[in-house]
């Protein structure tokens, strides 16, 4: 390893919210033309130390270094100035301006951004439209066109690849990799480790907002990061419950909870049946916009099919309304953790809000028994809740416990999971999968999509794959390797079954 | 053409569909012109000048309010804020001649502009909410108002008056409609292309993300409120031209119909979204509905109740083709 002198050097930073300690002595030192990745479960304080670096928030404590020089960064345009330049999990573009007014507004150059646009292979954005009408992942390339464009020293990538899919992935690690040669730094955070030892030179570890250690991923060093980052106990456990992690063959008795006839919704969904039986976990295999985000929809209530039926426990069903679908049993646990969660509101409420109606006697509110339940869901779920006054302040992870907490305490026989992972760290997701199979022992049926191919047979008994808004493949899940998977989901599913 | 209608469903094309709102206003001010010249066949020259002499406060109010909803606020201290600007120049107009008119003017529009910024400065430090703060100081700046003309008074040389009352182009083009043209497009026009504008409509569209684009978002929400009540003070010196005299409760009515106005013209009252030429029409088409009624003979108090209606349809029949242009 060349001894060269570090482009950015942070030391014992700290920053707290009220009595929430977000980071307690952070360090990071980023050489230049490497690529660091940040690393840490959820709540250690990686997204805080960003938005400390760029000038988001402002640091209690510690220094921050550029080129050997302290530098105070009170505002975004000051980090901008500095070379610092972040692309956050939320983009940050303005909905109601278009993409060319948004390039004006940060007096981005125009050609610049289309030259990286087109080197990500999205050069096909109309510079016209507003931000508003654009797709997620869009947005995000987007940005991070933007944030190329003005050169920075370093590029910090906040879960960049979260709401990318596969393909975009490694155009986005070709074109960010490249800047290395030019003595380029990026910061890189991501919950995906696998990303992380092929893509980057080292790793600082954050742990309750402390660093735990540095190490260079590319030594096949994923156990160490994955021990670092849950602290010496809960590495133990985690190791533990991933042996004990059954897989229980599909052969569920009785007759189906759930059954999907010939759906079609909008031009995504075209044609889809399934059944899933009660105690039975059903994986839902498929690229981004082959319709499981419409399939969610229909069965949550969200939106009316325009063809087809949904059986509950064989019969019929017509959903107006969440409320009726809630009614029938079927609950949806959303990617978007701030659409199902009330975010000014605490923990409390909003796992009591969909108990509310049977809690109620003559209109009040029976507090003694709310709070009971609640206090087991959060206890069954081990939800943080250092920061439950506000739900908004609770870290990613947290506030998915907190969405599938709300539904345990209410009662359900069939959970809907879309993607319920996104964004979160090893050790919550673990949680969560451990929690949809004991569900699944107690007799609730489940169905869930997940983005990340690779833990489909960690969680469920069959899969089912969407291609084009219909079902080309249903597997067992011990079959339903990456590989498999991604072949099938790619609508290569007849070569894929001979 | 035919083949198009059969084959092809019609795709206005983006400029269209994104001024679609603006573009319906000035469809309906039009439509209202005509139903007005239908029912009253003698609808001429004079009356499109009470016209405009009627709209021109509400027009100017409502660019007031415009700016600051635009940025994701709401200023209820517009009326009042007319209100002094407007028994201000009346008193110390009163005997001065058209040269020393011009000059109270000018002081009266840097009030304006200084009141507006204090009004925006306590906004963003005290961090109460917008409505609470301008809601207390509309209060203070109506007892301000009071202070410097108890009841109706003072004057202003007829020259100035004829700035808005006249029609020196021609008598179809009165110069209310002249002076409002000017203001939009000497105030509002160089701002809503520089990147102050773009600011503007950033706070108001997502405030995070404005200030993650570096966007001074405190600075921006001040400005807000300067222009606001630089656009005030123009409202002010309207009604003194307009009326001929200063009166201190005469803002009262302008806070409310301002919001209404914009509301009709097409400005999302979330922030963000809308413009200037929209609330303009509106407040043509809101002047000209109590004008209308006594046409048709109908007690001019249910004026309020048809405008509210207007409002709540316009605004309902935008929302529904907002509702059938999303699945496509």
């Amino acid at each position: 390893m060349s001894e060269l002198s570090p482009l950015l050097e942070v030391s014992s930073l700290s920053k707290r919210f009220g009595p929430v300690i977000a980071l307690r002595s952070a360090d990071l030192s980023v050489r230049p033309g490497e690529v660091h990745a940040l690393m840490g479960a959820n709540g250690a304080g990686k997204s805080t130390l960003v938005k400390v670096l760029t000038g988001v928030l402002r640091p209690d404590g510690g220094t921050i270094a550029l080129r050997g020089k302290i530098r105070v960064i009170a505002s975004p345009a000051e980090a901008r100035r500095a070379g610092l330049m972040p692309v956050y999990q939320d983009p940050a573009l303005i909905p109601d301006l278009t993409v060319l007014q948004n390039l004006r507004l940060t007096g981005t150059p125009v050609e610049a951004v289309r030259r990286w646009l087109s080197e990500l292979g999205m050069s096909g954005i109309d510079f016209g439209v507003l931000t508003r009408d654009l797709p997620p992942p869009s947005l995000r390339l987007l940005d991070l066109a933007r944030a190329l464009a003005a050169e920075p020293d370093v590029l910090l990538l906040d879960e960049i690849t979260a709401a990318l899919p596969a393909d975009l992935t490694t155009r986005v690690f070709d074109v960010v990799g490249r800047r290395r040669a030019e003595g380029r730094s990026v910061i890189f955070i991501s919950h995906r480790l696998a990303e992380v030892s092929v893509f980057c030179d080292r790793a600082t570890v954050l742990r309750d907002g402390e660093t735990v250690g540095v190490v260079e991923p590319a030594r096949g060093a994923e156990a160490k990061i994955v021990d670092l980052m849950l602290g010496p106990v809960a590495a133990d456990v985690a190791r533990a419950e991933a042996q004990r992690a059954p897989i229980r063959s599909g052969d569920g008795p009785g007759k189906s909870r759930l059954e999907v006839k010939n759906l079609r919704a909008g031009s995504m969904l075209q044609d889809v049946s399934f059944t899933v039986r009660p105690g039975e976990v059903v994986g839902v295999a498929a690229l981004e916009g082959q319709g499981q985000g419409e399939l969610f929809d229909c069965l949550a209530g969200v939106r009316k099919p325009d063809a087809g039926q949904i059986l509950v426990e064989g019969r019929a069903t017509s959903f107006r309304h969440p409320y009726d679908a809630i009614r029938a049993g079927l609950v949806l646990v959303p990617a978007d953790r701030m659409q199902a969660l009330l975010r000014q509101r605490s923990v409390r409420e909003n796992i009591a809000l969909p108990l509310v109606s049977r809690l109620t006697r003559w209109g009040l509110i029976n507090v003694r028994s709310e709070r009971r339940r609640v206090k087991q869901a959060i206890e069954r779920l081990q939800i943080d809740t250092r920061a439950q006054a506000q739900v908004r302040r609770l870290s990613g992870g947290n506030q998915q416990k907190v969405s599938i907490a709300r539904w345990l305490a209410a009662g359900f026989q069939t959970l809907l999971c879309f993607d319920p992972t996104r964004g979160i760290d090893i050790g919550t997701k673990r949680q969560i999968y451990v929690l949809v199979r004991e569900l699944a022992a107690a007799g609730s049926s489940i169905l869930l999509f997940t983005s990340e191919l690779a833990e489909i047979p960690l969680a469920c008994d069959r899969v089912i794959v969407l291609f084009g808004g219909r079902v080309v493949q249903v597997l067992p899940a011990n079959v339903a390797d990456e590989s498999t998977l991604l072949r099938a989901a790619h609508g290569l599913a007849a070569e894929a079954a001979s | 053409m035919v083949v198009g209608r059969v084959a092809i469903p019609f795709v206005p094309p983006r400029l269209v569909r994104r001024h679609g709102w603006t573009i319906g206003v000035y469809a309906l001010l039009l439509a209202s012109l005509i139903f007005t010249v239908a029912i009253h066949p003698t609808y001429g020259a004079f009356d499109i000048k009470s016209l405009a002499l009627g709209a021109l406060p509400l027009a100017l109010a409502a660019a007031a309010q415009t700016v600051v909803v635009l940025s994701g606020g709401i200023d209820l201290t517009v009326g009042p804020l007319m209100a002094v600007t407007n028994v201000l120049a009346a008193r110390a107009m009163l005997h001065s001649n058209f040269r020393d008119a011009l000059l109270i003017a000018v002081l009266v529009l840097i009030l304006g502009c200084a009141a507006g910024a204090f009004n925006g400065s306590i906004v963003v430090f005290s961090r109460v909410p917008d409505i609470v703060v301008t809601l207390a100081m509309s209060f203070v700046w109506g007892g301000v108002a009071l202070l410097i003309l108890e009841k109706p008074g003072g004057g202003a040389p007829l020259d100035f008056q004829n700035l808005a009352q006249e029609a020196t182009l021609s008598p179809w083009v009165p110069n209310a409609l002249v002076l409002l043209i000017v203001v939009v497009a000497a105030v509002w026009m160089p701002l809503r292309g520089s990147r102050l504008g773009l600011a503007l409509y950033a706070i108001g569209s997502d405030r995070t993300a404005a200030h993650a684009s570096g966007v001074n978002v405190p600075l921006v929400r001040i400005l807000a409120y300067t222009l606001s009540g630089v656009f005030a003070a123009i409202g002010g010196l309207a009604l003194t031209m307009t009326t001929g005299i200063g009166s201190p409760l005469s803002g009262s009515f302008y806070t409310l119909s301002g919001v209404a106005t914009i509301v009709l013209g097409g400005v999302s009252l979330a922030g963000g979204k809308g413009g200037m030429l929209g609330p303009m029409a509106a407040a043509f088409i809101l002047t000209l509905i109590p004008a209308d009624l006594i046409f048709l003979g109908i007690d001019p108090n249910y004026g309020q109740v048809i405008q509210g209606i207007v409002i709540v349809l316009v605004v309902m029949v935008g929302g529904l083709a907002a509702l059938r242009r999303k699945p496509a």
